[in-house]
C-alpha cells in the first residue's frame, strides 16, 4: 500500500484508544494487532474469552429468488441445500482453481449475508458484479456495518444476558435474528480460533456501546479486546487456512487440504474442470503441518528442504502456547514430503532447522 | 520502567554495563515493549569478535523478527543461556536476568559514541 492511501478507521476506533491498543495497517484499515500482550490474549480466548474487531471483514448483502442458484455457479461448496439461518465456509475460486477468496454465507430468512476477507473485498465486490445474474440484488456494507466476535469457552455464558435469543442452544455454524444490549443484530456461532464463540453482526452507530458495554460486564469473568496477532496464532493453532497464505489465486483449495469444502457432484462451477483433475492426478504440492524441533521460529516465506534437496516454502509461523509452547508452520511441498512423521529442514537466516510433519489441526479443544 | 542511569544506551535500543574491561549487553525497556512477547533470542557465539553497532543475532517476538546489534567491539564471553527456555525474562527484566551476553572490551574509547540514560531517553520516550 502506498503511503499516500488514507487509512480507514472502524466503528470501534476510539474503543482501540481507550484499551492502548497497537494499530497497524492492515486490510486497508488501521487494525489492533494487540492490546496487552499477543500471548496474554490467546491465553484469554483458549481458557476464557477475548473481544475481536473484525470490521475491516467484507458483509455483502445478497436478496433476490436466484441467489443460491447464483451462487453455486462462482463456489466450490453446497449452498442451495443450506437450511434458513445456516451458515456454511465457501471458497470462489478461478478457473484454474486457485482461490479468489474464502468466505461464509449466512442463510437469513430473506436475504444471504456473505462475509469475505478484508483484503479482498474490492476483488470480491468487482467479482461478484461481474458476474451477476438477473433477480441478484448486491449490496455492499464494506466499513459501514461492524463485526464484533466473541470467543472462548465462557462466550455463552457472557453473552446470554446481553440477548433476545437462546444463544446456549444455537448450534455451531447457525445464526439467529436478534438485538444484543438492544441493537439489532445477526448473532452467529462462528468463528476462527479453534474455541466455541460467537459472531455479532451489527450496525456500526451501535458497535461502540456493545463493545464497551461486554467489556464492562465481563471484565470480571476474564473477558479482554484481543487483536490480530492473536487471533492468528490462534487460528494457525486449529489449523485454519488464512487467504494470501495457505490459499492464494496460486494455492488451491486442494492443495490446501479444503476437500471437504469441494462438491464434485455440483455439475458446473468456475474451476470445477482444474480441481477434480488436479484432485484426480494427486500429483500437486499440498499444505503441510510442521513442527520445528528446535526453538527457532518458522517465518513466512522461508525455504523447506527434504535430505538437503530445496523442496518449498514456509507459508505461516508461529509460536504455538497451545501445542506445548513449540513453534508450528505450514509449508506447501510435495506429496511425498507432506506426510506425516517426515522430517523436513527449514533455512533460518542460513542454518537448516529440522521439522517434523505432523496432521493438521495442531490443536483441537476438548469437546 | 526507568532506564538506569549507571548504563550506556546504543540508538539502536541496547544497553551496556561496563565493568572493568566487561561489558554486559541487553536491550531496553522501551525495545522490549515495543517488540511485544519475546520468544526466541539467537544471540553470538562465545568467542566471535563482534564489531561496534554490527548485527549480531536475532530477538523474535510472536510476530516480528528484529536484528540486535552490539553496542561496543570485542570477544564474546558468554550468553545468557537461560533465556532460550525462558525468553520473556527478556520482556519482565530487560535490565536485569533477561541480560543477553557479555563482551571482553576491546576499546572503552567506544564509549564516547553511546548515549547516557537521559540522552537516550529523549530517542526512546518522546
Amino acid at each position: 500500500m502506498s503511503a499516500s492511501t488514507e487509512l480507514r478507521r472502524t466503528a470501534l476506533y476510539d474503543e482501540h484508544g481507550k484499551h492502548n491498543a497497537r494499530l497497524v495497517p492492515f486490510a486497508g484499515f488501521e487494525m489492533p494487532v494487540q492490546y496487552s500482550s499477543i500471548l496474554k490474549e490467546h491465553d484469554a480466548v483458549r481458557n476464557r474469552a477475548g473481544l475481536f474487531d473484525l470490521s475491516h471483514m467484507g458483509q455483502f448483502v445478497l436478496e433476490g429468488p436466484n441467489v443460491a442458484a447464483w451462487a453455486e455457479t462462482l463456489t466450490i461448496n453446497a449452498i442451495e441445500t443450506m437450511k434458513p439461518m445456516q451458515a456454511r465456509y465457501n471458497i470462489f475460486c478461478n478457473p484454474e482453481g486457485g482461490a479468489h477468496d474464502d468466505t461464509i454465507f449466512y442463510r437469513l430468512a430473506d436475504r444471504w449475508l456473505l462475509v469475505v476477507n478484508g483484503a479482498n473485498a474490492d476483488k470480491m465486490w468487482a467479482h461478484l458484479n461481474a458476474n451477476r445474474a438477473q433477480d441478484v440484488h448486491l449490496q455492499n456494507l464494506h466499513g459501514r456495518n461492524a463485526l464484533i466476535a466473541i470467543q472462548g469457552p465462557k462466550s455463552v455464558e457472557i453473552l446470554k444476558s446481553h440477548v433476545d435469543v437462546d444463544v446456549a442452544s444455537l448450534k455451531y455454524y447457525f445464526c439467529a435474528e436478534g438485538n444484543v444490549y438492544g441493537r439489532p443484530a445477526v448473532i452467529a456461532r462462528t468463528g476462527y480460533t479453534g474455541e466455541d464463540g460467537f459472531e455479532l453482526f451489527v450496525f456500526g452507530e451501535h458497535a461502540p456501546e456493545i463493545w464497551a458495554g461486554l467489556l464492562r460486564d465481563h471484565a470480571s469473568d476474564g473477558l479482554e479486546p484481543c487483536g490480530l496477532g492473536a487471533r492468528d496464532v490462534l487460528r494457525l493453532e486449529a489449523g485454519m487456512p488464512l487467504y494470501g497464505h495457505e490459499l492464494t489465486e496460486a494455492i488451491t483449495p486442494v492443495q490446501a487440504g479444503l476437500q471437504w469444502a469441494l462438491k464434485t457432484s455440483k455439475p458446473e462451477f468456475i474451476g470445477r474442470n482444474a480441481l477434480v483433475e488436479q484432485m484426480e492426478r494427486d500429483t500437486y504440492d499440498r499444505i503441510a503441518g510442521l513442527i520445528m524441533k528446535g526453538r527457532a521460529p518458522a517465518r513466512e516465506g522461508y525455504a523447506v528442504y527434504h535430505e538437503g534437496k530445496p523442496v518449498g516454502e514456509i507459508r505461516s509461523g508461529s509460536v504455538a502456547p497451545s501445542v506445548g509452547g513449540q513453534n508450528i508452520a505450514t509449508a506447501l511441498v510435495p506429496k511425498a514430503t507432506a506426510t506425516a512423521g517426515v522430517t523436513l529442514e527449514v533455512d533460518i537466516r542460513g542454518t537448516r532447522h529440522e521439522a517434523t510433519v505432523v496432521p493438521l489441526p495442531f490443536y483441537k479443544r476438548a469437546k | 520502567m526507568a532506564d538506569p542511569d549507571n548504563l550506556l544506551y546504543s540508538k539502536e535500543h541496547e544497553w551496556v554495563k561496563i565493568d572493568g574491561d566487561t561489558a554486559t549487553i541487553g536491550i531496553t525497556d522501551y525495545a522490549q515493549n515495543s517488540l511485544g512477547d519475546i520468544v526466541y533470542v539467537e544471540l553470538p557465539r562465545v568467542g566471535k569478535q563482534i564489531e561496534q553497532f554490527g548485527n549480531i543475532g536475532v530477538v523474535e517476538s510472536v510476530k516480528a523478527v528484529s536484528d540486535l546489534f552490539t553496542p561496543v567491539s570485542g570477544e564474546v564471553l558468554e550468553t545468557n543461556g537461560s533465556l532460550e527456555a525462558d525468553p520473556a525474562a527478556v520482556n519482565r527484566e530487560p535490565y536485569g536476568a533477561g541480560w543477553l551476553f557479555k563482551v571482553k572490551l576491546k576499546d572503552a574509547g567506544e564509549k564516547s559514541n553511546l548515549l547516557s540514560a537521559s540522552d537516550y531517553g529523549k530517542i526512546a520516550h518522546d
